[in-house]
């Protein structure tokens, strides 16, 4: 065994790339939850926005229209997802699932051209004077610009949430739909543009994969990682803090268990290869589990 | 009166048509653990299944189902496949054998071919690739190419023909590099992009300038291009577009004889339950291209060991060889056997000098 040979300041560097795309995908759904909407599709609109954001992004020759691109493939699934569950009152559960399975096969047709292409590189950004501060600056300042965006998207949906009347009106929607809607708010509008708001996050993330983290595009290469974003979601009981804390958590120790396995710790890896779960769960049990919107999954009538 | 019994007679004779239709043509059924454009795995399967479609025309109906989880999954989409009518069904992962083998049960009329396992019945063949002498041929490669003397390993799960990949790269590497070291990350899946980059990315930062992988993506070659010095291998398909470096070589499962192969069997009456081990003799593992980024001494002692174990002159697994705790496993000049007590089809242990344990 040498631990000698893992590099800690790399270790932490490379945990906020791989907390990153779930972070995206994690927080737009938490502001479509909160609004009281259940979109299983996630999986569906990150393999969607990964697929459209190589094309731009390749077509361009510039990763931030890619990136652009990726937000509005993603919040045209979701829109998609909005109006059958919100004005054709579907099922918001099998809809969610039929998003997810539309997402995979739309993208893989749309990917066809595109395999083994190369998309154009996202450099790193060296943050003048921070960049250069000893340990913290190659863990946290050095990283690519969609890094910094990610954690601005937590920050900003966090203040929303907690200070903004935009924000009280989303959460009293996702609490009880038919009280804001005595209120005279508009319900399906709220509803439409936080779906819309949590597809282009997840456009986002599914793109941080295909321009970034591998930098590639392969057919399903999300992977599952919509579903991490699913419960990440829960783990942080609809809270954009802990939903910080539990994408680093998760990215961090898969990152570790990665790096203990490569040095040949003397943990058996089968351990270690749950262990990114594990942790998820055993935290998720120690903290105090928060209560889920009031609202999250019924459909509303606007009649009643 | 007459116009309903005219309508009756020519829908009856509809289905008729139609059922004769369906016995002149065979239907051949595939389930892809992972999706046809992973440019890896699944891909090269599917190529095979493009293959028979090519081959045979409208004698064959294919039809596929990809990116089917092992489990009770697989057993769902086979009995689908077989309820559908299908004459002959490809199972082309490992996870996929049991599953295969309770389907083939409850059909027994259907042809079942699964691929890398070991379990036989009446109507179930499995068939595999000799992919450890691809294995030791990129061990051959690697042991020469590293200057840091640490191979990165992506293995995915500890499943015999894994296992036997890791030996057989590290025995040559090691014939050729006696300071060679390997790192092994097991990622416990086929198929994760994001995953694959991120054990390639930490092989590469403890030290690894040459990365091997039995994971189905090419995202480990697209680390390595960005890490810029790092060579690699093509896994299961070419992936040429990472030539000429990173990628400087792959193995290439070509599945397309041995599929077009059991489908005329089928065809003919003839199929019957087999077991299938080629190498790269019949030409079922091939070598893509060793790039001239490979100084040219190497690639000639590459093609040679090549032709060597084409010829049946070397086998990857020549004694003396210890298990990883010491006790003698090959004796001098003693070649492994297929089966039986710590044969090939069963490897479940590390040759000596590989460092880590094998998952249990």
């Amino acid at each position: 065994m040498d631990l000698s040979s893992i590099n800690p300041i790399l270790l932490l560097a490379s945990l906020m790339v791989a907390a990153t795309p779930i972070m995206l995908a994690a927080i737009g759904e938490l502001v479509v939850e909160r609004s009281g909407v259940l979109n299983l599709g996630v999986e569906g609109m990150m393999i969607t926005g990964a697929v459209c954001g190589f094309i731009v992004s390749v077509s361009t020759g510039s990763p931030w229209l890619g990136f652009i691109g990726a937000a509005i493939g993603g919040a045209m699934l979701a829109s998609l997802f909005g109006f059958l569950t919100q004005y054709l009152l579907s099922n918001q559960v099998a809809t969610g699932l039929a998003l997810t399975l539309f997402g995979l096969g739309l993208s893989a047709l749309m990917g066809q051209g595109y395999i083994g292409i190369k998309s154009p590189s996202f450099p790193d950004w060296h943050i003048p004077l921070l960049g250069d501060i000893p340990v913290i600056g190659p863990i946290v300042f050095q990283h690519d610009p969609m890094v910094y965006v990610g954690l601005l998207i937590v920050l900003a949906v966090w203040a929303f949430l907690k200070f903004s009347r935009a924000g009280l009106i989303l959460r009293a929607v996702g609490e009880n739909h038919d009280a804001a809607h005595a209120l005279g708010y508009k319900v399906k509008r709220v509803r439409m543009l936080a779906i819309m708001f949590g597809g282009a996050c997840a456009g986002l993330g599914g793109a941080y994969l295909s321009l970034v983290r591998v930098p590639q595009w392969t057919e399903g290469m999300t992977a599952g990682a919509g579903w991490i974003a699913l419960a990440i979601v829960v783990f942080a009981s609809w809270k954009p803090g802990r939903l910080l804390l539990g994408a680093y958590l998760f990215g961090g120790v898969t990152v570790l268990q990665l790096n203990l396995q490569a040095a040949g710790m003397a943990i058996p890896v089968e351990y270690l290869s749950m262990s990114p779960y594990l942790a998820t769960i055993v935290v998720l049990v120690i903290m105090r589990a928060g209560r889920a919107p009031g609202s999250l999954g019924r459909i509303f009538h606007a009649s009643r | 009166m007459m116009k309903s019994l005219l309508t009756g007679a020519t829908f009856a004779l509809g289905l008729t048509t139609a059922a004769f239709a369906q016995d002149e043509t065979t239907k051949i059924g595939f389930i892809y653990v992972g999706p046809v454009g992973d440019g890896g795995w699944t891909y090269e399967h599917n190529q095979g299944r493009l293959a028979v479609e090519e081959h045979f025309g409208d004698a064959v109906e294919t039809v596929f189902v990809e990116s089917v989880p092992e489990g009770p999954d697989a057993e769902r989409v086979m009995t689908q496949m077989a309820l559908d009518g299908a004459d002959l069904i490809f199972s082309t992962s490992f996870g996929f054998m049991d599953p295969t083998i309770n389907v083939a049960g409850k059909f027994p009329d259907v042809k079942f071919e699964h691929a890398t396992g070991y379990k036989q019945a009446d109507n179930v063949s499995v068939y595999s690739a000799r992919f450890y002498e691809g294995r030791a041929v990129q061990g051959h490669i690697a042991g020469q190419m590293t200057e840091s003397n640490v191979i990165g390993y992506i293995a995915s799960f500890p499943i015999p023909e894994v296992i036997r990949g890791i030996n057989a790269a590290y025995l040559q590497a090691k014939a050729v590099n006696p300071d060679v070291e390997f790192k092994i990350v097991w990622a416990y899946t086929w198929f994760d992009p994001a995953k694959e980059a991120e054990a390639a990315t930490v092989l590469i930062e403890q030290g690894a300038d040459v990365i091997l992988q039995h994971t189905d993506s090419t995202a480990p070659q697209a680390a390595a291009q960005a890490a810029g010095n790092v060579a690699t291998f093509g896994q299961a398909s070419d992936m040429a577009e990472f030539g000429p470096y990173p990628r400087v070589s792959s193995i290439i499962d070509n599945w397309s004889p041995y599929y077009i192969a059991r489908t005329q069997a089928v065809i003919d009456g003839t199929w019957e339950s087999t077991s299938t081990w080629d190498g790269i003799a019949p030409g079922m593992v091939g070598i893509g291209d060793i790039t001239d980024a490979v100084p040219a001494e190497i690639k000639a002692s590459a093609e040679a060991m090549i032709e060597s174990i084409r010829s049946g002159d070397m086998h990857p697994f020549t004694g003396p060889i210890n298990k990883q705790d010491g006790s003698v496993w090959l004796a001098d000049g003693e070649t492994a056997s297929d089966y039986g007590d710590d044969g090939l089809a069963g490897m479940n242990f590390y040759v000596e000098g590989i460092v880590g344990d094998v998952p249990q």
